[in-house]
């Protein structure tokens, strides 16, 4: 049941295995584990970068295309719904036709850069989607009759997944059982599902036709498989997936803005998660986005703590200065890509011999 | 000898073939007189242009350096932007020491301070790519994908370790007394700093076109380009050639940083990655490798952005998107593809 439910496709290592489950357990009782607003903004943001990252591995990972326009479909899914909710007002229907409609015209719009550009080289691919999507993200901050420009766009969401909402007065374990907590566990088990349905894609016949295409296209291509049609399946899948993680976003937070969906800084983000968590497995997702959001929240605290530990040294205190976790985050990317060319579920899963 | 030695025949092009190879020469005239129709007004147009032309000129400064690492050595720097943004930072400290020198009218200390400043960019960031290409791009050779990642790897690291020398805030450059204003032509008012970006960019697009056609430096980056293999089995060392490019290449990216930054008049540390996006976009037009074909792209960009942003200011976001993927629909390797045994 378990591996039918895993598709098969277990995390082969028992420390791996550890670590999953203590993160599948932290997310899932996160907001009685961990009570405070931030540690649960923190697991919320978890879930849907696991979502995010997993559906950008399907493309980096798993066919060996190199895209930059994935917080595009990202920030489609995320203003979908932000403008069916603040066009119509607070209402299920609103929400699920709003995600449908962000993930459809994701999809379209992966089908026409799909069919556009994957036939070319990988590095002309990877220029053309990070023109694409600068143009976007730029177009998206100065349309602000649409969508509010670099303010973004503030809506309600249905009551019943708001703080006001109340579903016991009793507090269990400590913990008001309140309409935010319904919307944790939305986000929740929606990214499990999600990620769920994502182990099944790259391990069925399709997912290991990919792995070909991406090992080695010229042969795939041979054997008689139609290329194109399959990386730019991949591209419209992967970008459907990005938009409901943007859709959960945009539930959860009750805001979209450019910054928090279209920014290159996210996109630079969700390649470090998925190259340190490990390209081309699924897991790696999981890892990465886990130990990157945990990384970008608590260890400023840290640096912090020790760039006033070196205030006296005049060039470390500003190397370890907390705005400057990026710079080691950054160093320790470039060192992964040479050392660890497989991430930490890669090395976790050759460990076992 | 007996003077029937065998003469090398050159095939001759047929004259329409020829004409075909030419066209997107044509592009840049053609684009300037639907500009004029579309606007109407001389006066208007004329400043537009020259602004195009020398926005077009600064984005191919930036870009040049990077086509020609393509071509030659098959590596794609995510990370030139970095390399802009160093340049333009140096380039600031210098014009900050020189200060007595650029506020003072005398047009001859402006131009040697400007000119210092952009020799140290140049020097700083050529270094900094050979640092760049000695430990970060050497172990990824031919690894397109890992290439990638890497050096938008170093971008990051790059663009932190500003944050670090020069602090988070965007700084100010002001342009020395003899480039600020504007000159007035009729009802056209121009400004002299245009002028210079023109002109600093078409002595160096005639530089490298020289150097490339007619040097041995030249004929062996182009032989690289061609058959990187053969080149080295003739004898010569590929890889000091690949790094004396990168270097190149970089410097040439410090040079713009300075230039795009005097135009700006305010510097920040991602600068570089947005002014990446236009030069992708000129490269990718111009055909990944060719210095001809990243000129004229550049030029048609320039002059595209700087019209649509006069006629209609929403379509000037996606406008050179349009025309990147017009011409990618019209030639899919880009205007001047380059050829490649590899």
């Amino acid at each position: 049941m378990l591996t039918r439910l895993l598709s098969g496709d277990t995390p082969r290592s028992s420390l791996l295995t550890a670590l999953l489950l203590i993160i599948l357990i932290s997310l899932a009782f996160a907001p009685f584990l961990f009570p405070g607003t931030k540690s649960v903004e923190t697991a919320a943001r978890i879930c849907i970068f696991i979502v995010l990252v997993a559906s950008y591995d399907l493309l980096l990972g798993y066919t060996g295309i190199v895209s930059f326009a994935h917080t595009m479909f990202f920030g489609i899914g995320a203003y979908g719904t932000a403008l069916a909710l603040s066009t119509t007002g607070p209402g299920y229907g609103a929400l699920i036709w709003g995600m449908a409609a962000g993930a459809g015209v994701a999809a379209l719009f992966a089908l026409a850069i799909g069919l556009f550009s994957l036939r070319v080289k990988a590095i002309f691919f990877a220029m053309v989607t990070l023109a694409v999507a600068s143009a976007f993200a730029v177009l998206v901050s100065q349309l602000s009759w649409l969508t509010g420009g670099e303010d973004g766009l503030n809506y309600k969401i249905p009551r019943e997944l708001t703080p006001a909402f109340k579903l016991i007065d009793e507090k269990i374990f400590d913990v008001r059982i309140n309409g935010k907590l319904l919307a944790y566990y939305l986000v929740f088990f929606v990214s499990v599902m999600l990620f769920l349905v994502m182990l099944r894609i790259v391990n069925s016949p399709f997912g290991r036709t990919l792995k070909a295409v991406r090992d080695n296209a010229f042969r795939a291509e041979a054997i008689g498989y139609r290329v194109v049609w399959y990386r730019t399946t991949a591209t419209v899948l992967s970008a459907v997936m990005a938009a409901l993680a943007g859709s959960l976003l945009a539930i959860w937070l009750r805001y979209t803005g450019p910054a928090t969906t279209l920014s290159l800084e996210i996109m630079i983000d969700i390649l470090l998660m998925v190259v340190i968590g490990g390209m081309g497995t699924l897991y790696g997702a999981v890892l990465g986005a886990t130990l990157f959001i945990l990384a970008q929240t608590y260890l400023q605290d840290l640096m912090g703590a020790a760039s006033e530990a070196t205030s006296a040294v005049p060039l470390v205190s500003m190397l370890v200065a907390p705005e400057r976790w990026l710079l080691w985050l950054g160093i320790l990317f470039i060192l992964s890509v040479y050392f660890f060319p497989t991430g930490i579920v890669g090395r976790l899963r050759a460990g076992r011999g | 000898m007996n003077g029937t030695a065998i003469k090398p025949r050159i095939e001759r092009i047929p004259l329409k073939e020829q004409f075909f190879q030419k066209l997107p020469v044509l592009l840049v005239p053609l684009l300037a007189v639907v500009g004029l129709v579309a606007i109407g007004d001389p006066a208007s147009w004329l400043t537009l242009t020259v602004a195009g032309l020398a926005m077009g000129m600064m984005v191919f400064i930036m870009a040049s350096g990077l086509t020609v690492v393509f071509g030659l050595m098959d590596v794609i720097n995510f990370g030139h932007g970095a390399f802009v943004a160093v340049g333009a930072f140096v380039g600031f400290t210098v014009l900050a020491w020189l200060a007595g020198w650029t506020a003072s009218p005398s047009v001859m200390l402006n131009l040697a301070a400007v000119l210092i400043a952009i020799l140290a960019a140049m020097v700083v960031t050529g270094l900094l790519g050979i640092a760049f290409e000695r430990v970060i791009v050497m172990p990824v050779y031919g690894e397109h994908l890992k290439q990638i990642l890497v050096t938008m790897g170093g971008l990051i690291v790059a663009q932190q370790m500003i944050y670090v020398v020069w602090g988070p805030d965007e700084l100010h450059l002001s342009r020395p007394e003899a480039f600020q204003g504007a000159l007035v032509i009729g009802e056209a008012a121009i400004e002299k700093y245009r002028l210079v970006a023109v002109g600093v960019g078409l002595a160096l697009f005639l530089a490298m076109r020289h150097v490339l056609k007619y040097t041995k430096v030249g004929l062996l980056v182009r032989a690289g380009v061609e058959n990187g293999e053969m080149v080295e089995a003739l004898g010569y060392r590929i890889r000091r050639l690949f790094l004396i490019v990168f270097m190149t290449g970089s410097a040439l990216a410090g040079l713009g940083g300075v230039m795009w930054g005097l135009y700006q008049e305010t510097i920040t540390a991602h600068m570089g990655s947005d002014i990446m996006v236009p030069v992708f976009i000129v490269v990718i037009i111009g055909g990944l490798g060719s210095v001809e074909g990243c000129f004229i792209g550049a030029m048609l960009v320039g002059l595209l952005a700087n019209y649509t942003a006069f006629l209609a200011p929403k379509v000037a976001l996606v406008s050179t998107i349009a025309l990147m993927v017009v011409i990618l629909m019209w030639r899919p390797q880009g205007l001047y593809p380059v050829v490649k045994a590899k």
